[in-house]
């Protein structure tokens, strides 16, 4: 069971019970992430303001990783630009994904979602979220992203 | 959802149907596997592994085309798989048995051959709520194809189709009805031998889904007086990449081809190709002829077991499961029609689907988490998705009890 605590540590069962930036905003860029694998969605807001994410939230129904996951990224991304954004997917990306336990970038609060590495069938889950920033800050567009 | 008496049960011997199973023998993480998934597919026999490891050492041949002693071996044994199959669902002639990939491959056959080739603009197909994915996007496809409009029968709030609305909804523009006899998702048994007659009175054609019926109960054909029976061989204890279409030897006889190729023909010249009779017609190219011996296997082990007294046994573990699960504070039932059979649906107050099954698998546990290829149902109900607990005839009181140490373990994490 020692994986399972690694994957439910604390921290994210409290991001789950007590997501952070669980909300909508205003006029800000609206994008819809969608996981049909477990059913569940994502909108998330992204405000931009003189090239740097000034407020960014998000809503919808979905697991505990997918939930913490949100709820920590977008606690990360407030004062970050666009590139550095996508910067911060590409090293997220690889400390979920990556099949050792080498080192990867020190991201900080967010190195609590490592764990889910030792769960392929989680991987999408704790990526939902990010699949939706980088779409959200790639463009305009309004077409939901998916993770399948 | 009837007790089985302790006499019937007292026939059924699980521990000797578990022993012929050898995947249940399985560690995962390093715990005894509790299979509470077969809905989503069933575990196969002793019976059903050596069928296809002897076909491919003693018979392997392609069928219908050699003179070789092999292809004879083959041949034989794959139509005997036909008859094994007519028996199986009492159809009243093997010509009515067509092999398929599976559910999804047969319904599609018949939505793109009798589907798109009668129906005209404005013509209904009726679904209902309860349809696997696979049971509504074909129809789909043929509606977009010919201009005709889908309806859709509701469902009541504990999961059974709501038949006032179904005699409402039939009408002489209802050409066809396609409705599962079992729910995957929550398990109801719907009333099709009822239904089927009411459709037949207004000229309606009508197929059903038996995907999860197979596995369960005792299927007529002509008793249910159905059109068409669709059936996975995965689901009901045989191999993957292989099922039945049962079709009325008058429909199959007047339905264009579905996919043309070899074996499906009688003849073929540039000018001019004549089809092969049914139910050779729709059977285009080399079949998964291993696959179909391996279903011929399956019927043959489930004929060989007392069906009543598994099914016996079967309701009695649901019966007891739901008991269970109710037990735990904060555990909804989804779907909890008076007729079911093999499907625990619920969800947990705080927990979500996914996060059980991931804590379940690590205690051994396999359930399914999601919608369930169900979406409509999930929507329904005003929830993203369900833990399912499904059964096979080799499942015990004992994996329920695991189940729910297993959940207590989640609700410990999580409430
Ligand atoms: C009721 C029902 N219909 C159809 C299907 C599709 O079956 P298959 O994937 O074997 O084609 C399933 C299985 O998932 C099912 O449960």
């Amino acid at each position: 069971m020692s994986e399972l605590s690694e994957l439910y540590q604390e921290v994210i069962l409290d991001h789950n019970r007590r997501p952070h930036n669980f909300r909508a905003i205003e006029g800000a860029t609206k994008q819809e992430g969608y996981n049909p694998l477990c059913g569940d969605r994502l909108t998330l807001y992204v405000a931009m303001e003189g090239g740097v994410i000034k407020d960014v939230a998000f809503q919808g129904s979905g697991c505990a990783i997918s939930k913490a996951s949100a709820s920590l990224m977008t606690d990360a991304l407030k004062g970050k630009t666009a590139d550095e954004a996508r910067a911060l997917f590409d090293q997220f990306h690889a400390m979920i994904t990556s099949d050792h336990d080498g080192p990867t970038a020190d991201l900080g609060k967010l190195s609590v979602l490592a764990g889910v590495r030792e769960f392929p069938t989680r991987i999408k889950c704790a990526s939902l979220a990010w699949h939706t920033m980088k779409a959200a800050v790639a463009s305009e567009t309004d077409a939901p992203v998916s993770t399948e | 959802m009837a007790i089985g008496t302790s006499s019937v049960q007292a026939a059924f011997d699980v521990a000797k149907i578990r022993a012929d199973f050898p995947i249940l023998a399985e560690r995962v993480h390093g715990q005894p596997l509790v299979y509470l998934d077969s809905a989503n597919t069933s575990q196969k026999p002793e019976s059903v592994l050596k069928a296809m490891d002897d076909y491919y050492r003693h018979a392997n041949a392609n069928i219908h085309r050699a003179t070789h002693l092999l292809s004879e071996r083959a041949t034989a044994l794959y139509e005997g798989s036909r008859a094994k199959a007519a028996a199986f669902l009492n159809a009243p002639d093997k010509r009515t048995i067509v092999f398929t990939k599976g559910t999804t491959d047969g319904i599609n056959l018949v939505a793109q051959s009798y589907g798109r080739s009668t129906l005209k603009p404005g013509d209904e197909i009726l679904l209902t709520w309860l349809e696997h994915h696979s049971n509504i996007v074909p129809w789909q496809l043929v509606a977009e194809q010919t201009g005709a409009v889908i309806k859709v029968v509701p469902i009541n709030d504990a999961g059974e189709l709501d038949q006032g609305e179904f005699a409402a909804l039939l009408s002489p523009r209802t050409k066809i009805v396609a409705m599962g006899h079992v729910s995957n998702a929550l398990g109801t048994i719907n009333p099709v031998a009822d239904m089927i007659a009411r459709a037949h009175a207004v000229g309606a054609v009508v197929l059903v889904d038996g995907a999860q019926a197979a596995p369960h109960l005792v299927i007529d054909v002509q008793a249910l007086d159905c059109d068409f029976y669709v059936l996975s061989s995965h689901k009901m204890f045989g191999p993957t990449g292989t099922g039945v279409l049962y079709g009325r030897a008058s429909l199959l006889e007047a339905m264009p081809p579905y996919q043309g190729g070899g074996d499906m023909i009688a003849s073929v010249t540039f000018e001019r190709t004549l089809y092969n009779q049914v139910p050779y017609k729709f059977e285009a190219g080399t079949p998964n002829m291993a696959g179909v011996v391996g279903l011929g296997a399956a019927i043959d082990y489930l004929a060989g077991i007392d069906r009543e007294a598994a099914l016996a046994h079967e309701d009695a573990v649901l019966e007891y499961a739901t008991a269970q699960v109710r037990q735990i504070p904060g555990a909804r039932i989804v779907g909890e029609a008076r007729h079911k059979t093999g499907v625990l649906s619920f969800v947990l107050d705080g927990v979500h689907p996914h996060d059980a099954g991931t804590i379940l698998d690590q205690q051994g546990v396999a359930v399914r988490t999601g919608q369930h290829c169900a979406q409509p149902v999930m929507d329904r109900f005003g929830i993203a998705a369900t833990i399912r607990a499904s059964l096979g005839i080799y499942n015990t009181r004992e994996d329920i009890d695991a189940l729910v140490r297993g959940l207590h373990k989640v609700r410990e994490l999580f409430v």
